[in-house]
């Protein structure tokens, strides 16, 4: 029993780092109804990022290890972020009027782009990353365990969730986004300026993914330019898994992927699948979703008027 | 300015999408006050000339002055800032949004505090705010919307969705408006409450009134003057009983009547 309990605690933390690049994923589907294939590549951005600022601002912190920990995550927040938003800048945005086939191919372009380039300025090596936070697991309660990281991805993660929501439930430019999803032309029309909408999803979306990538580097302490693939993917599932365009859904979806992806690792004796097929799991969950419920468990139906 | 005393100015207007001409030669003008109609049978495009006002579409030839300023090629959130708002064919409301915000998304274009500001609400954003729903609050009780404020849209009637449409364009604060056939599907009683809507919206906002629409009933009803397009090009311009009369309008609605040799 507190195996299981333990194997979950691990799971949402995975999943709270999908969710994270999932919202990324959905939020720029709700504006721009296309999937930016090079979202996993802003998050191994963010992940270099951190790495970088983390050497740099190091010097300047003896003791101050949780400020060091929260300026690393903002700088890489902050870089990711302008990536995004040049990205869409530099290689979306003239294509704004051609069919979405061919900005979806763009995105695979840049993805591509962004790797090679990651593996010219740094090498194809892994790198290690350092624990941002120092301890080992803390011990918890009733016998479970939670590392220092693992605490630090609830927090964090569960504080950006309420800001995103507070963002898009709450400010002008949450509405804006929100209009401009339902009907890019009303909203248009209505004065809203699509471009910065435009612009503010992808940096929004690309500092959310920065900050999975911190995490997500902290946990498993290695990162190269190829990083952002698998967790990308991944993402990308967790964002049609709760519906695609429904921020509430890519959370979900990420939380669901990553403790359905812990257990059967987990668990694989007892179910008798190599743990070597854990990356198999999400495809899995992608198949049959698209099969039974290919609008996702929160995402709506979208009845195309002619 | 100019003795021209014309909100809006269209002159030798043209669009063509590939080989076709959707709109060529077209000239046109609405002054404030004014209460216009763009009749013509299906296809004769209607629609496009209202898309090219708008800034939908670019017009591949002519000019389009909006006060006087050239307003030729803008973004449509420009064109709308400038004062012409629109409403569509097929309602186009934010579906899942309540309907006051419906209306504030078409309000927060004359804040002043900006998209951005909102991110960090002080106080000067909170009184926006407040004001702006007020404001919003306002509009949808002249129209009788009011007490259903927060409901999500698309859970009112069809006739208050037109309603509705017609307010969130009044929140861009236009001095022209477009409404594209707001009859389409309303019964003959909600046909004559529309007519009245929209005289009333004219003068209590004091605005120009440009209506494409396929009810002539509801067009020679309420227009002071019609103009006529088929196959883009226009055929004729008139009060409603000089269209009427009009042979070659009759002919493009009708057909043409076959004569004798």
């Amino acid at each position: 029993m507190n195996e299981l309990l333990q194997q979950i605690l691990n799971g949402l933390s995975l999943g709270a780092i999908y969710a994270l690049i999932a919202l990324g994923y959905t939020m720029v589907y709700g504006v721009l109804r296309f999937i930016n294939f090079a979202h996993g590549d802003v998050f191994m951005v963010g992940a270099f990022s951190g790495l970088y600022l983390f050497r740099w601002l190091k010097p300047f912190f003896d003791g101050g290890r949780w400020l060091l920990a929260a300026l690393v995550l903002l700088g890489a927040m902050l870089i990711s972020a302008t990536l995004g938003v040049l990205v869409e800048w530099l290689a979306y945005r003239p294509l704004r009027e051609k069919p979405r086939l061919t900005v979806l191919i763009t995105a695979i372009g840049v993805s591509l782009l962004l790797e090679y380039s990651a593996q010219l300025l740094f090498g194809a090596a892994p790198r290690g990353f350092p624990s941002l936070v120092e301890g080992g697991a803390i011990g918890g309660i009733g016998g479970l365990h939670a590392s220092n990281v693992q605490v630090l991805v609830f927090l964090v993660s569960g504080a950006l969730l309420f800001a995103l929501r507070f963002i898009v439930m709450r400010t002008r430019i949450g509405l804006a986004m929100r209009a401009l999803s339902l009907n890019p032309t009303a909203a248009a029309l209505m004065g809203v300026n699509i471009s910065v909408v435009i612009s503010f999803t992808f940096g929004l979306g690309s500092a959310l993914a920065a900050a999975g990538a911190i995490f997500y580097a902290s946990l498993y302490q290695a990162i190269d330019p190829f990083m952002g693939v698998l967790p990308g993917l991944k993402a990308f599932v967790a964002a049609v898994l709760g519906g695609i365009g429904s921020l509430p859904g890519a959370a979900l979806g990420g939380v669901i992927l990553g403790v359905v992806e812990t257990l059967v690792v987990g668990y694989s004796k007892e179910l008798g699948i190599p743990p070597g097929y854990r990356d198999a799991v999400a495809f899995v969950i992608l198949i049959l979703i698209l099969l039974f419920k290919p609008s996702g468990l929160l995402g709506k139906n979208h009845r195309e008027k002619v | 300015m100019s003795e021209s005393k014309s909100l809006l100015e269209l002159s030798g207007v043209g669009i063509r999408f590939g080989g076709l001409v959707a709109v060529s030669g077209f000239d046109f003008s609405i002054s404030t006050g004014e209460l216009v109609g763009l009749i013509g049978p299906n296809g004769a495009g209607k629609t496009t000339v209202f898309n090219i006002i708008t800034g939908v579409y670019a017009p591949s030839e002519g000019a389009v002055r909006f006060s006087g300023s050239s307003i030729n090629g803008l973004a449509p959130n420009k064109i709308t800032a400038f004062g012409i708002a629109r409403t569509f064919q097929n309602i186009r409301l934010f579906s899942s949004l309540s309907v006051v915000d419906n209306v504030r998304t078409a309000l927060n274009l004359h804040l002043q505090t900006g998209m951005f500001g909102a991110l960090w609400r002080g106080r000067k954003f909170r009184e926006e705010e407040h004001r702006v729903r007020i404001e919003a609050l306002e509009l949808l009780e002249i129209f009788g919307l009011a007490k259903m404020a927060d409901a999500p849209c698309r859970s009112l009637s069809y006739g208050d969705q037109r309603r509705l449409e017609i307010v969130r364009a009044l929140a861009t604060r236009p001095r022209l408006l477009l409404l594209d056939e707001p009859a389409a599907g309303m019964n003959p009683t909600e046909k004559v409450e529309l007519m009245k809507l929209i005289r009333f919206t004219q003068e209590r906002f004091g605005l120009a009134v440009l209506l494409v629409e396929h009810d002539m009933k509801v067009v020679m009803g309420i227009c002071q003057r019609i103009a006529v397009l088929e196959y883009g090009r226009k055929i004729a311009e008139g009060t409603p009983s000089e269209i009427q009369k009009n042979q070659r309008v009759i002919a493009a609605y009708l057909g043409e009547e076959v004569v004798d040799a």
